[in-house]
């Protein structure tokens, strides 16, 4: 880390994305319907420091993935932007930077069968950044000459030595490692580039617990030791709680509340934000008594007025109806504007 | 600091050399244990060993006009009374040795139809990686030309070209330009369909993570095409091959009975047999029979690998 | 002490593949009060999936059950013919599935899948059929049945999919119904609804469960009890308090440690080591000896039946009295 480098890793302003999902334009016109549109990310706004884990979680429809591959470059959003390190890397038209803004951060995908290529080995897989971002080259009087096959090779070994796995493995397929195993070789990819930033989507949802307990402790492992800042979107509090520093909630492509993660779990403010902690399930088996908010997310094509939440929200009143809540004090409710302590006055039992 | 620990046991050692995996999976088990399978997969590869050592095995060289003689035409099999027996399987109306013509005719159709296939192949699976991975308006453009190339059937494309050639070399240089005229010919027909199962495939490749790993390094499509999509799209276009590998003989072998394929100096099968259709009810039935029973062996033979190929390559059924 | 209604005993289940057999589920014994929730968890390729369909008979070949006896309110059930043990499938076993997609027919009305079932296992009359559904939907909480049974799959959400589901499987009055990942692909807050109705239903219809998941959280809530599975065998069986609290088997142990809770941002997640052995290379004596850390020689060359202590049975060497065979009766020490 370079002295005097600005704490400010990411910033994400007003970021919206909206699908146009309607139908054909002859059956549009055939059945009189107009256009639809599905606005996955509404206007998000947050700010991710150096060394941090942010965690985002949400429910399916929530627009989570969709940021996941906004802030990654994957898609383009249909306003606002996304800036690293003050590089807004769409509107950049020098490729030189936009390639250096890309070499700095990476991604870890949910599906560990499907982010490797099958029918690539693994060592090839590992060291494709190395090549695309030219980094076994080195400079000689201004040329840039090409990288030994070896040195690219140890470092591939290197750095599935750094995720647990053995050198050897480079020639393998795949298809011969376990799951855990081959998030594993993910995350080593994703080192490859030396990043700063990676962005993880699900990366322990389709692994057994156990696994997922390696994993967890691998990535917080290598935080450490490398220096990594992290976007964790998950939908599992339970794994955001163990690995964010701060969390942020989101419901129908806002972001409803965005708290330091024990502020977070103790006095949640939205009321969406309680449902969710009370709907996991209680493993200490507390007795504790639940009340399990009725229906489900609505569809993001067709959303509520108002706030998106009111038709399940137990404290919904006429202004949440028709008025869209502000995010004003990192949470976009009225009641929480109106009322900060309506949680503790109802003496509810939240979750330490 | 805490270690990272390997926990993970030794591992067995990597993949074994292509050879050796492949003595060990499933395809070569499933190809062994059906008798038919086996029996094709021998008879095409008979063929195409007979086709590659033509030169060594034929007694004569019947495209060669010197080592024909008229005086030997018409001369029925050795087996036969009356048969010569310098001509194993007979001789032809120009004097040519039977046996040696199905050889050199056998090369020429496989030829013509590995090397048709190849451009087909080439044609559609270009056209099919673009067209599914650019979608929007360039897939459409491709996609409605397939459509229109579609209602052509082969033989009137090829009919076509060889038309459009002919005019073009005012009838020279037949015998060169014959070759080339049937290999673009049959590729032209036949690359729609290996263009409509790529883009099928290419569809759903390019919306996996893999894929979007090698975006975000910032790759360009046609590398992503390349080298990540290209080989896991792969697999059906085989069986496609192999199926139009049959059809490609078949049609040149028509073009030629129809005249319109290779000069009858240089006959493949198809010559052979349109020749021999002239004879067959004047009492030569060997012109016809020998070309049309190797003609319809080999065709049969490649089709039933391909559809080996075809199960043994479905995820679904196994 | 009551006839369990469900009892299995030693089964085994074998693949057979080009190089061999391979046993999935190796001695599974376990037996099921009738009413009881039982919860049946592990890790992907622990055989949990198998144990259900071992039961209600839709193992597909190359799969076959190896050895053992299914015995149903006494009576046999895993060596019965295609069609007798048809006529078991629905009426007294039900089964729901974890992708409520695929389990109903996308192109037959729900009204229609669920009078279809209640015909076939029961002598009511259409009409009196139809008024069942209507019911059974306002059991498990669809917001105006008499239209919605009209309805086609796809108009419905997850969560209300998955309720449909759970009617499906209760309307011909089973003893015995048989979850299998009912909530995994559903919204944590849906899930929270579906294990609530899918436990009031089995109460009311005094139907037994078994809940198939790897989500110990859902057992936590739902199961009176639960066995735990290892490379398929059960390395521990009991109440559900006493082993979510305190479990025994050190592989349980090392699975409720891995666990994130809510609760608080720990150093570090207990992790343990390595990962479940596959079929072909499951290792002799204890199938969990290579990860574990209380392991010592006889682990590595004998395997442990479930040895008792108080209600509960757990597979480990560590708490042999001396006796190998495990006894029949039931004590509280």
């Amino acid at each position: 880390m370079a002295a005097g480098s600005p704490r400010r890793l990411v910033e994400v302003e007003h970021l919206k994305r909206v699908f146009d999902v309607s139908k054909p334009l002859i059956t549009r016109l055939l059945e009189h319907e107009p256009r639809r549109r599905l606005k996955a990310v509404d206007g998000l706004d947050f700010k991710i420091d150096r060394g941090e884990t942010l965690g985002i979680v949400g429910e399916s429809g929530s627009g989570k993935s969709t940021l996941a591959r906004m802030v990654v470059g994957l898609l383009k959003p249909t306003d606002g932007r996304v800036l690293i390190e003050g590089i807004d890397m769409a509107a950049t038209g020098d490729p030189a930077a936009r390639r250096d803004v890309r070499r700095r951060m990476q991604m870890i995908f949910q599906d560990p069968y499907a982010s490797l290529n099958p029918r690539w080995r693994v060592g090839d897989i590992i060291a494709e950044p190395i090549h695309a971002f030219g980094l076994g080259e080195s400079r000689r009087d201004g040329e840039a000459t090409k990288p030994r096959k070896g040195a690219v090779a140890a470092r591939a070994g290197e750095l599935l030595r750094l995720v647990g796995l053995d050198p050897a493995d480079g020639r393998k397929y795949p298809h011969e490692f376990s799951g855990g195993q081959r998030q594993r070789i993910a995350i080593a990819r994703a080192l490859a580039s030396n990043p700063d930033f990676i962005v993880c989507d699900e990366p322990t949802s389709a692994l057994d617990v156990s696994i997922q307990a390696q994993i967890l402790n691998l990535m917080r492992d290598l935080q450490e030791k490398l220096g990594l800042t992290y976007l964790l979107i998950t939908h599992n509090l339970a794994v955001v709680r163990h690995m964010a520093t701060r969390v942020g909630v989101m419901y129908l492509g806002r972001l409803v509340e965005i708290a330091p993660t024990a502020e977070l779990f103790a006095r949640p403010r939205h009321p969406y934000t309680r449902m969710l902690l009370d709907a996991v399930p209680d493993l200490a088996m507390s007795g504790r008594a639940r009340t399990p908010v009725g229906g489900e997310v609505p569809n993001p094509i067709d959303p509520p007025p108002g706030c998106p939440f009111h038709p399940r929200c137990p404290k919904a009143i006429a202004r949440c109806r028709t008025e869209v809540p502000q995010f004003i004090d990192n949470v976009a409710c009225h009641l929480a504007h109106d009322d900060p302590n309506w949680l503790a006055r109802e003496g509810a039992t939240a979750r330490l | 600091m805490s270690e990272i620990s390997v926990e993970l046991p030794k591992s067995e050692p990597a993949s074994r050399s292509f050879l050796g995996r492949l003595k060990d999976s499933d395809l070569l088990a499933s190809f062994l244990s059906s008798k038919v399978t086996v029996v094709a997969g021998a008879l095409t590869l008979i063929f195409f060993l007979a086709a590659v050592f033509a030169p060594l095995i034929a007694p004569t060289n019947p495209f060669d006009p010197a080592s024909n003689f008229l005086i030997d035409s018409l001369n029925p099999p050795r087996f036969v009374t009356g048969g010569d027996a310098r001509f194993l399987l007979g001789t032809d109306d120009q004097g040519r040795d039977l046996w040696s013509a199905i050889l050199y005719g056998l090369r020429v159709s496989l030829l013509i139809g590995v090397f048709g296939v190849l451009l087909g192949g080439a044609i559609g699976i270009t056209l099919g990686l673009i067209a599914g991975y650019a979608g929007g308006r360039i897939d459409s453009i491709i996609m409605r030309i397939a459509d229109v190339q579609l209602t052509f059937p082969a033989i009137l494309i090829a009919l076509l070209v060889d038309g459009v050639v002919q005019a073009l070399l005012k009838g020279q240089n037949r015998e060169q330009t014959a070759f080339g005229i049937l290999v673009i010919s049959i590729g032209l027909s036949f690359w729609v369909q290996y263009a409509r199962t790529v883009r099928g495939s290419t569809l759903v490749e390019k919306n996996r993570d893999y894929v979007q790993a090698a975006r975000l390094i910032g790759l360009s499509p046609a590398r992503i095409l390349m080298r990540h999509i290209l080989p896991n799209v792969m697999g059906p276009v085989l069986v496609i091959a192999t199926i139009n590998l049959a059809l490609a003989i078949i049609t040149e072998a028509t073009l030629s009975f129809l005249g319109v394929g290779l000069p009858p100096t240089q006959p493949s099968l198809g010559t052979l047999i349109r020749i021999g259709q002239n004879f067959l009810f004047s009492g030569e039935w060997w012109i016809v029979t020998f070309p049309s029973i190797t003609l319809a062996a080999l065709v049969l033979a490649v089709n039933l690998l391909g559809d080996w190929l075809r199960d043994a390559l479905n995820p679904r059924l196994k | 002490m009551k006839a369990p209604l469900l009892s299995v005993k030693d089964l085994r289940v074998e693949f057979i593949t080009r190089r061999g057999p391979l046993t999935a589920l190796d001695g599974i014994s376990f037996d099921l009060a009738p009413g009881e929730i039982l919860g049946v968890v592990g890790e992907s390729g622990a055989g949990k999936s198998l144990t259900g369909l071992a039961i209600i008979g839709l193992l597909d070949p190359p799969g076959r059950i190896a050895g053992g006896e299914i015995r149903l309110n006494g009576e046999r059930i895993d060596n019965l013919a295609p069609e007798a043990m048809r006529k078991i499938r629905g009426r007294r076993i039900g089964m729901i599935f974890q992708d409520p997609l695929t389990s109903l027919n996308p192109l037959l009305r729900i009204g229609d899948q669920l009078v279809e079932t209640i015909l076939t296992h029961t002598s009511l009359t259409p009409k009196a059929a139809r008024a069942r559904a209507i019911s059974l939907l306002t059991e498990v909480g669809i917001p105006a049945p008499e239209k919605r049974i009209d309805g086609y799959p796809h108009e419905f959400s997850g969560g209300m999919r998955q309720r449909v589901v759970i009617a499906l499987a209760l309307c011909a009055e089973p003893a015995l119904v048989i979850a299998d990942e009912p909530t995994t692909a559903l919204d944590v807050s849906v899930q929270a609804q579906i294990i609530a109705v899918l436990k009031r239903l089995a109460r009311e219809h005094h139907a037994a469960v078994i809940l198939i998941t790897h989500d110990m959280g859902v057992i936590a809530e739902t199961a009176d009890r639960v066995a735990v599975m290892y490379a398929g065998r059960i390395a521990e069986i009991g109440r559900v308090e006493e082993v979510v609290r305190d479990p025994l088997h050190p592989y349980a142990k090392g699975l409720m440690a891995a666990i994130p809770t809510l609760e608080g941002r720990a150093a570090r997640l207990a992790q343990i080591p390595g990962a479940m052995p596959r079929l072909s290379a499951i290792p002799p004596g204890c199938a969990f000896n290579p990860r574990c850390p209380n392991v010592f020689d006889r682990c590595r060359i004998e395997r442990p039946p479930p040895l008792p202590i108080g209600t509960r049975r757990a597979a480990c060497w560590l708490y042999d009295r001396g006796e190998v065979t495990p006894p029949a009766r039931e004590t509280v020490s």
